[in-house]
């Protein structure tokens, strides 16, 4: 019903877009040989390491992957905590 | 004369390639050239069914590769396009028959005596594919807007890249333009974006290809369809014209028109 609802209204994704979106990540993966559960590893190890030199917040930290014409990007965002130096100010 | 071989290819079965290969080889043939068709799925062949000619077989691919016969035995000529030849696979071998290597030498012996090598390539990305790319000037990489397919192409570009074959040209087969405006099938434009590499051809889901198939007389010498069409298109397009995409909203569909007419406001 709740399907039906939506798509009157328009807000049901249409599967060509759905079929566009799915297509992008699994191509990102493939072309990086990489199995999508991987890169749950690589964000922990990742932080892991940056952790020794810097602070971060761990729940913050965002992995994803990125199409440039054919060729693929790893794209890390991982925001720094402040340092109590700064936050004590 | 100095032939140009195109492979076609796509990853996934059943998206198009031995029909691509059959058509654009006969669209050659009919534009005045010299054509050797090559059937490179050694085990499941189909190109001689697809160009009608499969009662005329007697030697094929491997026999030549083997020596059991010569070159031109294993050429069986179309009667229609007395320009047009196929070299069949043979069917009772597998892949691992020939080389990489072995068709590049046959490919080379070719290329003084016709103008266009059409090598229809096998599904998969094992020794056949790359038997089938191994000789290629150009390879030309089909899919179809399913995702499945789309995603088994870019695989593939990524290998004829790795293989130095590259840069791959797309052809998108078995478009359905009402399903893509209601947007229920991913749109050319999409794929291309996608796919990130040059299209040279799209061509519209026609009842008149199967026909063709039943009759075993390929679809670019009908001068209706639009499939054919967009075959003699993508020929002339592998031969560096510039040939525009042709417009493959429903024709003769009454309905179709009424609607579009309605949403463009009637201008």
């Amino acid at each position: 019903m709740g399907t039906i609802l939506n798509r009157l209204l328009g807000r049901e994704k249409k599967s060509a877009q759905q079929a566009k979106e799915r297509l992008k990540l699994v191509l990102n993966y493939d072309r990086a040989a990489l199995n999508p559960g991987k890169i749950e590893f690589l964000k922990d190890e990742l932080i892991d390491v940056i952790s020794r030199h810097i602070d971060v917040d761990p729940s913050a930290v965002r992995i994803e992957m990125a199409q440039d014409g054919r060729q693929q990007r790893l794209i890390a965002e991982i925001p720094i905590k402040p340092s109590s130096r700064h936050r004590s100010r | 004369m100095v032939a140009k071989v195109v492979t076609i290819t796509s990853g996934k079965g059943g998206v198009g390639k031995t029909t691509a290969t059959a058509n654009l080889g006969a669209a050659f043939a009919s534009q005045g050239f010299k054509v050797v068709c090559i059937d490179a799925d050694i085990g499941l062949r189909n190109l001689d069914v697809v160009l009608g000619l499969e009662n005329r077989i007697v030697y094929d691919l491997v026999d030549v590769v083997e020596g059991r016969c010569r070159l031109r035995q294993a050429m069986i000529r179309d009667k229609r396009l007395p320009e047009l030849y196929l070299i069949p696979a043979a069917q009772t071998r597998d892949k691992s028959a020939i080389s990489p290597s072995d068709m590049v030498r046959l490919c080379n012996d070719l290329r003084g005596e016709c103008d266009w090598i059409m090598i229809d390539s096998p599904a998969g990305i094992e020794r056949g594919f790359h038997n089938a790319i191994a000789p290629a000037d150009i390879v030309v990489v089909i899919t179809n807007p399913e995702v499945s397919a789309v995603r088994d192409a870019d695989r593939i570009i990524g290998l004829v890249e790795a293989e130095e074959r590259g840069p791959a040209r797309l052809v998108i087969n078995r478009v359905k333009p009402e399903m893509v405006r209601r947007e229920d099938m991913i749109s050319p434009d999409d794929i291309i974006d996608l796919l990130a590499i040059e299209l040279i051809g799209i061509i519209p889901e026609d009842e008149a290809v199967t026909l063709s198939t039943n009759r075993g007389v390929p679809i670019s010498l009908d001068g209706k369809s639009q499939a054919g069409q967009a075959f003699r298109n993508i020929s002339l397009r592998l031969r560096g014209e510039d040939v525009p995409f042709m417009d493959i909203q429903e024709q003769g569909n009454i309905f179709g028109r009424l609607t579009r007419f309605i949403r463009s406001g009637g201008d």
